[in-house]
């Protein structure tokens, strides 16, 4: 057991990443779904293991590669916060591969299936090693992995905008990358060391001598960071790839992607650089705030207009986005929970969300709104976890969403900005207007040409989807697994700062 | 009664056996007969389990229970305290009238979908209970939502563009109020307070300056939108467009009175009269309501439309409850809550007799009901008791209500709240007793008697409920006693 035990932060990253290696080599789709379905499944235990350790011990995992101790070797971190992270993106993950197997035959040629399954564990792989790593040139690594793995999965999508898609987030994603890599490389001039535990230490002396470097690098990273997360107005690339993205991908990647990049975002604000810096010298917080507060309203104003289903969640994925970093700008024990935890729900509902329009797609080969018109009656327990997921994405009460929102207010209101909480609830009644419109179209609407000729989703297919609806509903209610283990992360990084 | 089988576990039993209903029905969809049995006993048997609470409850028993901690301090919890006790008595006594007039009604009029319609009904009842059990404002919260979006499918039943754009205005009214105005309200609360269970003479006592609480008020009032004050009204006109029984218990009983309901909530157990009497900040709100309840009367006068009528003259007895809390006078409080009760059994009278005129001869229009009394003469003399509850007159349950609210606002000397309801008396007696006039005296139409459609009463389903309920609007004037006891022990929690 302990043999295992050790070497947990290291077997996250390995396992994906060895079996995206395998997958490469098979030569059926369902021999790379087997693999990665296992290595998703292998990710969720060890996850809850190194979770309940650090939450046992109250101390963080540290795992110094190749016995090289920590800040010349590179050292992998665990804490509350990114073993959360793990143990959520590699259960997206999985949930993502039990819906995957119908899915991925019917819009992936048969050929490039195995493919399509390598490239997912190496994202997954690059995910959780942004997630999992405590050296920040380690994170531009996996960074690129998981980037370069994602403009794959994009361009295997079946419509030829995919192509167009991949590639203009390919663009940006370098982009992001090269600002990253930035402000590292300014970082490593000012600090000497890439282990972000020793840089948050070493910052100290440096700003006091010279800030501006240390301001240059947090402008670069902080830009470079919010490309990947879509933070508005650096989202263009998102809509586009979500929309013509496999189904399977699109799930996964609007759960876990910009989480992850949230993440290191919040690694960066709050363990490396000391707010006292990135909020006071250089007036981030207000920089965020206002981009929050606009990705809330513009994006779910778009997404109000979107003609395309998948396009609309994926302008909701945005709006949503600014809910998370409001909480992070805020930077009080509540908003700060409010925007881990919804780091989390955000991902359940989505991922439903977007599952749901895949068994669509897979019966109706749409997700064009017109064309879902009178899909409701044809298939009722798809539709009805779309629902479901949906009003949770609203934010309505005994949702996941709603929790969120609950903690986003109280943290508004301790700020003493109650204004933000009248823009947190009236952006979230836009939400109605964008999922209402699908939901009355599915069900009040005669059926379209399309949706006439469609049956119910087959039962592999329901079942992951009604996971997260449930989920939904579940961590709406009863919030110790998600809310709770939030607000210990929140803590911790704010005792970080003091 | 101790046990396993004491008040706890009728609370829970409750709250279940609509849950039960709904969960069943639609596996029933092949066999009517047995899915409208489903519905018939789960109503029944929620009437036993809300009555055999009450005499624990007028013990000083309060029945609690605790479903989860969702958030830091604030539980997903119930507890059975008079208010809640008086209104789950009147939503759960009248689910099972109701369902006896809906498996008529439904029937008469080869209703489509009628397997979702007894689901969602279910549903929605499910959730009124809930509400009313409600131990803190979090868990009225959800289940005020869950009302709302457990009804959208009922007013949207008959799917046609008439439908559809009322549903969107009822959807987006109902969830764009609580979500603006009254989420915030209660994260505001909670954040002041530190609490959001109900607790009798309120808990922000001390916690908020006068104008805090003025505007805390205000939130709480306009974000129930379901209390239908002007200018937050307009989803219950737009519900109409519903099947009648729908009208009839959920848009003149359950939803609606969940709206008072909560306002009367908030202002007793979150504000407590005493605290919002000090500080001068409930003031407006007699204004407010009052221009309602007039406001609202004078829109019915000009309507066409029988369901219309009946909707806008709901809008405007809404805000007498409101008007009466507003008094903020332990006697018009319990006023307030003895309205709640008359009001319902006598405008679903009214609605029930409206749908029984649409099942036997499909009118509609006030303008079509010359002389229909002879035709429906139990419909139509229900419809008559029905009106003058309404109007306030005795032997009827609505002039107990107007009683306590005018005591009330004669002993505070508020003669605006005294003036609004001789008024709105007035204007009531206006809009309702043409109505009655022309079923019985005018002279029918040409052609209705011999071209036209001739018909006698609706089906015995229909008109046993309507008759059933009139007889209760005259029964709770008699005999008060319940209603009553449970107002005054509201005042002390």
């Amino acid at each position: 057991m302990t043999a295992i035990g050790a070497h947990l932060p290291i077997l996250v990253v390995l396992v994906p990443l060895i079996g995206a290696l395998l997958a490469a080599l098979c030569r059926r789709g369902w021999q790379g779904l087997s693999i990665a379905a296992i290595a998703c499944a292998a990710d969720v235990l060890f996850g809850i293991w190194m979770l309940q350790e650090v939450r046992a011990t109250g101390q963080p995992l540290s795992y110094v590669m190749g016995g090289w101790a920590a800040p010349w070797g590179i050292e992998y971190r665990v804490d509350v916060l990114n073993a959360f992270i793990v143990v959520f993106v590699s259960a997206i993950g999985a949930v993502a591969m039990s819906f995957a197997g119908p899915s991925v035959t019917s819009e992936i040629d048969e050929d490039r299936q195995a493919w399509f399954y390598s490239m997912f564990l190496l994202c997954l792989a690059g995910l959780l090693g942004i997630a999992v790593t405590g050296d920040a040139f380690n994170i531009f690594v996996f960074l690129e992995i998981s980037s370069l793995a994602t403009y794959v999965l994009i361009a295997m999508g079946r419509d030829r905008r995919a192509l167009l898609a991949a590639y203009q987030y390919l663009i940006v994603g370098t982009i992001g990358a090269t600002f990253y890599v930035i402000g590292i490389g300014l970082l490593y001039l000012a600090t000497g060391t890439l282990n972000l535990a020793d840089m948050a230490s070493r910052l100290g002396p440096v700003v006091a001598e010279d800030v501006r470097p240390v301001m240059a690098a947090l402008a670069f990273v902080t830009v470079g960071i919010s490309l990947k997360l879509a933070l508005f107005p650096l989202h263009s690339w998102l809509p586009n790839a979500y929309a013509y993205a496999p189904s399977v991908a699109t799930a996964f990647l609007a759960g876990t992607a910009t989480k992850v990049a949230i993440y290191l975002l919040l690694r960066f604000f709050f363990a490396v650089f000391d707010p006292s810096l990135d909020f006071v010298s250089l007036p981030v917080d207000d920089i965020l705030i206002i981009a929050s507060v606009a990705a809330m309203f513009l994006a779910s104003f778009s997404a109000v207009f979107e003609t395309n289903a998948k396009r609309m969640l994926a302008y909701s994925s945005v709006g949503q986005v600014g809910y998370i970093t409001l909480g992070i700008a805020l930077a009080n024990q509540d908003a700060l929970t409010g925007a881990i935890v919804h780091l989390f729900n955000h991902a359940i509902m989505k991922t439903a969300l977007f599952l749901a329009l895949g068994a669509i797609f897979y019966r109706i080969g749409s997700v064009r709104i017109a064309d879902l018109a009178g899909i409701g009656k044809k298939m009722p327990l798809t539709f009805a976890a779309f629902v479901i997921a949906g009003l949770g994405i609203i934010g309505v009460p005994g949702t996941a969403g709603f929790i969120s929102k609950w903690y986003l207010a109280i943290g508004a209101l301790e700020s003493g900005n109650w204004l933000l909480v009248f823009l947190i609830v009236v952006s979230s009644a836009i939400a109605v207007a964008y999922i209402g419109r699908v939901i009355e179209a599915a069900w009040l609407r005669e059926p379209s040409e399309l949706a006439a000729k469609a049956t119910e989703a087959p039962a592999a297919m329901l079942v992951p989807i009604w996971i997260l609806a449930i989920a939904t509903v579940y961590f709406g209610i009863d919030t110790r697994a998600s809310a709770d283990i939030a607000a210990e992360a929140a803590r911790m990084l704010l005792r970080v700062v003091q | 009664m101790s046990g396993w089988w004491g008040p706890e576990m009728l609370l829970l039993a409750a709250l279940l056996a609509p849950l039960a209903a709904a969960v069943l029905i639609p596996f029933l969809g092949s066999v009517p007969n047995l899915r409208e049995a489903v519905t018939l006993l789960a109503a029944a048997l929620l009437a036993v389990f809300v009555w055999s609470l009450l005499p624990h409850v007028l013990a000083g028993e309060r029945p609690e229970w605790t479903l989860t901690q969702a958030l830091p301090g604030i539980a997903i919890a119930f507890r059975v305290e008079p208010l809640g006790m008086l209104f789950a008595l009147v939503a759960g006594s009248l689910w099972f009238v109701n369902s006896v007039y809906s498996i008529g009604y439904m029937r008469a009029n080869n209703e489509p979908r009628q397997t979702s319609y007894y689901a969602f009904f279910a549903i929605a009842i499910a959730a009124t209970i809930a509400l009313a059990f409600a131990k803190n404002l979090l868990t009225l919260f959800i289940f005020y939502e869950a009302l709302t979006l457990s009804t959208f499918p009922l007013v949207t039943h008959k799917r046609s563009p008439e439908a559809i754009s009322g549903g969107r205005i009822y959807l987006s009214l109902l969830i764009g109020t609580s979500m603006v105005l009254l989420l915030p309200a209660i994260v505001w609360t909670g954040f002041l307070a530190g609490t959001l269970d109900f607790a009798a003479g309120g808990i922000l006592a001390g916690k908020a300056g006068d104008g805090m609480l003025a505007v805390l008020l205000a939130l709480y009032v306009f974000g129930i939108g379901k209390a239908a004050l002007m200018p937050f009204h307009f989803w219950l006109p737009a519900a109409m467009v519903a099947p009648t029984p729908v009208s009839a218990l959920l848009h003149a009983v359950a939803v609606v009175k969940a709206g008072v309901f909560a306002v009367l909530k908030v202002i007793v157990y979150v504000f407590g009269i005493g605290t919002l009497a000090e500080s001068g900040a409930g003031e407006w709100l007699a204004w407010a309501a009052g221009f309602t309840v007039i406001a609202a009367s004078l829109v019915a006068l000009r309507q066409t439309n029988l369901k219309k009528r009946l909707a806008y003259s709901t809008v405007s007895q809404l805000s007498y409850v409101v008007l009466a809390a507003a008094i903020l006078m332990p006697i018009s409080a319990v006023g307030a809550a003895m309205h709640i009760a008359a009001h319902a059994v006598a405008k679903i009278t009214l609605f029930f007799a409206a749908g029984s005129i649409y099942t036997a001869s499909h009118k509609t229009e006030i303008g079509e009901l010359d002389g229909i009394g002879w035709r429906m003469p139990w419909t139509m003399g229900a419809f008559g008791i029905g009106a003058l509850a309404m109007i306030g007159v005795p032997p009827t349950a609505g002039f107990l209500g107007k009683w306590f609210m005018l005591q009330g606002g004669v002993a505070t000397a508020n003669w605006l709240a005294v003036a609004v309801i001789v008024v709105s008396t007035i204007l009531n007696a206006s809009y309702f007793l043409p109505i009655v006039w022309r079923a019985f005296l005018a002279e029918p139409a040409d052609g209705d008697g011999k071209g036209g459609h001739k018909h006698g009463e609706a089906p015995f389903a229909v008109v046993a409920p309507l008759v059933f309920t009139a007889a209760m609007t005259l029964v709770l004037f008699f005999w008060p006693d319940v209603p009553f006891a449970l107002a005054q022990l509201m005042l002390k929690g």
